[in-house]
């Protein structure tokens, strides 16, 4: 599957940028690597308290398991949440999928409300 | 031969066979699979990558094959069941309450405002008869919010404003695309399917939608309107013919069930028939 060839791709970048201690946002050969699939830069990382849960924002790869990764990671109580970017750079996550919102930390900030307190179970791993 | 008809004009005797056939899957285990099912799909389409059951052309056929097998399971519980539509365009946004759909001898009104749990109904959790075992999180009530934030259904002008349109799907054959198939699925324009998911809320705003047996009624109206826009399009087809990566094109096949591929699911009529 060409999708996972490049994530698998990604993530090697990003593995790599983070050992040569290169902060944050992807290396350029990453971010070229995205571009192909994705029109815009990676967003900002965030890390907040909303609603008094922790929500973090991260476009470190490394850290997340998407199943198809925007090469961004959004966590809700350090619990990752499955979040996707569409074609027009707005944000869904799974636990509000149908209703596209501006950026990664609004899409967090939906999940939050929508849980309503509940946690959120781990992605699953295949 | 399966007849679906509208959920407005079902008699008693046929919610009540419907109703028995949605909790006999749901206790022998076959129902979640296709929550399962769904959610996968729903979290590996990409507007980017490998695209199937949502944002791309095959949205519709792979949902029609989807509710054919799932119409198949109820069916081999009782051969009498067939899935019902449901016109959200005709039946008031602001008069949920008085629709019969959401009445407590069919689907259930919506959650209370507390946590969203649904109170009423043969699906209500205090029935014991439907606990939500695929989610995201640890909730295992069905959950609603019918309207909330004064969120409003799509209008029957809306619904032809869409239909109007030509062309079945264009490039880049995702939820940026103009046509058809991308108005009905709601990332771009007037918004008819994603909004309907959003303003029943709840379970129906997640990946895990099916979780709520809405889903069902929710898309074979949206199955329905496929079939009336080609009705009035007898010219246009399927697009993309060939050739598209990460895209299902006419003649090939789907996935999961790598069967049927969307010339084979163009015409309903060999598996079901609509009412009016």
């Amino acid at each position: 599957m060409p999708e996972l060839s490049r994530r698998r791709a990604l993530t090697t970048a990003a593995a790599l940028a983070t050992a040569a201690g290169v902060p944050s946002a992807l290396a350029p050969s990453a971010r070229a690597a995205g571009a192909a699939g994705h029109r815009h830069g990676s967003p900002a990382d965030f890390d907040e308290v909303y609603r008094g849960r922790r929500i973090r924002g991260t476009s470190s790869a490394a850290g997340g398991h998407h199943h198809h990764g925007p090469g961004y990671a959004v966590f809700v109580d350090d619990v990752e949440l499955h979040v996707m970017r569409n074609a027009d750079g707005s944000w869904i996550s799974v636990v509000s999928h149908y209703d596209p919102v501006p950026t990664p930390r609004a899409a967090a900030r939906a999940a939050v409300d929508e849980l309503q307190g509940a946690p959120l179970l781990p992605l699953p791993s295949n | 031969m399966t007849v679906r008809k509208n959920q407005a004009s079902l008699t008693a005797e046929e919610k009540r066979r419907f109703v028995a056939a949605l909790l006999e899957l749901k206790r022998s285990g076959r129902y979640d699979e296709f929550v399962t099912t769904h959610n996968a799909f729903i979290m590996s389409d990409t507007d980017h990558g490998e695209r199937t059951g949502h944002r791309s052309p095959s949205f519709l056929p792979w949902h029609r094959r989807f509710l054919l097998e799932f119409e198949r399971a109820l069916q081999s519980v009782d051969a009498s069941v067939a899935l019902p539509y449901w016109d959200w365009s005709s039946d008031g946004s602001g008069a949920w309450a008085r629709s019969s759909l959401w009445a407590s001898d069919f689907l259930g009104g919506s959650g209370r405002s507390r946590d969203g749990r649904v109170t009423d109904g043969p699906f209500a959790a205090a029935t014991g008869n439907w606990p939500i075992t695929v989610g995201v999180d640890g909730r295992t009530y069905l959950r609603r919010a019918l309207g909330a934030g004064g969120r409003t259904l799509p209008t029957p002008a809306e619904v032809e404003s869409v239909l109007s349109m030509s062309t079945y799907d264009m490039p880049p054959w995702n939820s940026a695309s103009d046509g058809f198939r991308n108005h009905l699925e709601g990332w771009r324009g007037v918004n008819l399917h994603n909004r309907v998911h959003v303003w029943v809320g709840g379970h129906m705003a997640t990946g895990a939608s099916p979780n709520d047996p809405v889903f069902w009624l929710h898309h074979a109206y949206v199955d329905k309107l496929w079939a009336e826009w080609q009705r009035r399009h007898p010219g246009s087809g399927y697009l993309p013919a060939a050739g598209t990566p990460d895209v299902v094109d006419l003649h090939e096949t789907m996935r999961p069930w790598h069967d049927m591929s969307p010339a084979d699911l163009l015409d309903h009529t060999p598996h079901y028939t609509f009412d009016a």
